[in-house]
């Protein structure tokens, strides 16, 4: 069986039946269940989660790329820094980046305000924290693969019988 | 002034048109209609084999391929067919066709003439017969039943043979019925022609969209190869109906003889179409994959919303289209997709547009989004609790 494969399949939907996912991997659907199982023990496989695309509903939110340049404690690197910020529901992602900056994450709020009240209240003054430059999306095109925008109109023919 | 009647061949003027422009026309009249009528992929062709078309004209490469198509296509088709299909083809056996539908018309060309009779397995894709009779050869029906789940059985055919027979055309995966042959079904069909002259022209451009078991070309089974014309392309499988494209794969001494008729006809098939099916052959199927796991969802999804409204369905392990019994309405087909149509702007496709066997049936395409579908069922609902018993 193509592992690799496996998680690349449920990454892109985790929807697909067992059924389906051996069709495509042509393996058994037994070994696929069997796999899978494991990877949930092992932590490989985090969560299913669905795609939202909040811009066709009425939620109000915004969300913002914030770029951090932080000073790294001895001893523990960036990561003393990044645990703090984790434990915050409104960081969505969080990454330690290569380049101009050195933590890079994605924050969603309820207003253009509440997100730079969070920015300025919260992180700015942690500890070690020594600039923050934050960037509002505009629009999202395609998030972890998925194109947003919905289905393009169908531009088939009206009727016919071939 | 001039009768333009008469100016028309005879074969041409006896082509009956088609009664489907009506539904057309009633369909184009009205506002939110769903129609689950179309034979062709909703998908887009995949983005890298359209990003190879592209930039084949950014290269500039816009002139005639040679007339069987790019050598770097039919050596990819080989590998294709054998990796597929387990079918063996050399580069020389094989003509790329513009569509699976040039394909079909210069084998009829060429192996059919005057007084020829091609058999014709029905409910079937409508082209046969027509090209067929404009060959001067004589279009014998062969009618497959619900009850044999719509094969064509061995029986069928040896009944149906005559001394002029030259030609059967075996239309599996089945469009409209979405009817499969398995490896045994055709095993019975070869032990009727193996001693026989006649050719088969087995149309197998749904041979990528089957559920369940994998496709099965005539072609591999023993003695069948070397009487048999395969015709596939890209059309279905590949999302690619726009780009027409189709090949045909046979015994070399008939292949050179219909490379005559193409090149006359065709010159060569589209050169931009060509580069791009290059990349749908080399790195296509994990497309194709997960296009046929999308299909054989909504497949069970409409399949299972028809059975639950009372139609009476035989199950499709092919193509993209079921074929539910209209029977218990006491119209036909023709009346139950007009009215249906009108009333609840729902447009399928009569049964009887394939041939007369097919009254009592009609067509549904199940290359639509799972929103349509849904929406289709319950329209269809609305309708059959009106008028159902
Ligand atoms: C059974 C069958 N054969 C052949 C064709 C021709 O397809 P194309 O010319 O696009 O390859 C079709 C198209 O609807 C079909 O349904």
């Amino acid at each position: 069986m193509d592992k690799e494969k496996l998680l690349k399949l449920l990454e892109k939907d985790g929807d697909m039946t067992l059924e389906e996912i051996a069709e495509q991997l042509g393996a058994d659907m037994r070994d696929v269940a069997a796999q899978i199982d494991k990877y949930k023990e092992t932590g490989v496989l985090l969560g299913v989660h669905a795609k939202v695309d909040w811009e066709k509903t009425k939620r109000e939110y915004v969300t913002a790329m914030i770029e951090l340049k932080v000073q790294p404690t001895r001893g523990h690197g960036f990561d003393a820094i990044a645990e703090r910020l984790v434990n915050y529901p409104e960081i969505k992602s969080l990454y330690l980046m290569s380049g101009g900056y050195d933590i890079w994450m994605l924050i969603e709020g309820r207003s253009l305000r509440e997100v730079a009240m969070f920015v300025a209240k919260k992180i700015a003054p942690m500890e070690g924290v020594k600039s923050t430059g934050t960037h509002f999306v505009l629009t999202k095109y395609k998030d972890e693969g998925i194109t947003f925008g919905g289905r393009k109109a169908d531009t088939r023919r009206l009727y016919s019988y071939d | 002034m001039i009768d333009y009647e008469k100016a028309v061949t005879r074969a041409v003027r006896e082509i009956r048109p088609s009664g489907i422009r009506k539904f057309f026309d009633i369909a184009a009249e009205m506002d939110d209609v769903i129609s689950l009528s179309i034979g062709e992929p909703d998908f887009v062709t995949p983005w890298h084999i359209r990003e190879a078309g592209i930039a084949s004209l950014e290269r500039g490469m816009t002139h005639y391929t040679s007339n069987a198509g790019l050598i770097e296509l039919r050596q990819a088709i080989c590998d294709y067919m054998r990796r597929r299909f387990k079918l063996q083809y050399e580069e020389d056996e094989l003509i790329v066709t513009v569509g699976g539908s040039e394909a079909i018309d210069i084998a009829i060309r060429t192996l059919v003439g005057p007084g020829d009779e091609v058999l014709i397995p029905e409910p079937s894709f409508v082209c046969y017969d027509p090209i067929t009779r404009m060959a001067g050869g004589r279009a014998t029906p062969i009618v497959t039943r619900a009850e044999d789940d719509f094969r064509l059985t061995a029986q069928q055919l040896k009944a149906a043979i005559t001394p002029g027979t030259k030609l059967l055309i075996l239309p599996y995966p089945n469009n409209p019925t979405g009817a499969v042959m398995r490896r045994e079904d055709l095993e019975a069909i070869a032990d009727v022609l193996r001693d026989t002259d006649i050719f088969v022209l087995s149309d197998e451009i749904y041979a990528e969209l089957t559920y369940g078991a994998r496709h099965v070309s005539i072609a591999s089974i023993e003695g069948m190869r070397e009487r048999t014309i395969v015709v596939n392309g890209f059309s279905k499988a590949f999302a690619m109906t726009g780009w027409r494209l189709g090949f045909l794969a046979g015994p070399r001494p008939l292949v050179k003889a219909m490379l005559k008729v193409h090149q006359f006809a065709i010159m060569s098939s589209p050169s931009t179409s060509q580069y791009a099916a290059v990349e749908a052959m080399t790195n296509g199927d994990e497309d194709v994959r997960a296009m046929r796991t999308d299909y054989n969802r909504r497949r069970k999804y409409i399949l299972e919303g028809v059975r639950r409204l009372g139609m009476p369905c035989f199950e499709p392990f092919g193509a993209f289209y079921i074929f539910p019994s209209i029977k218990d309405f006491g119209m036909t087909s023709d009346e139950f997709c007009t009215k249906l149509l009108r009333e609840q702007r729902l447009a399928v496709v009569p049964g009887n547009a394939f041939g007369q066997s097919g009254e009592g049936h009609i067509r549904i395409s199940y290359a639509y989004s799972k929103e349509n579908l849904t929406e289709a069922l319950r329209r269809l609902g609305a309708f059959t609790e009106k008028y159902g018993k």
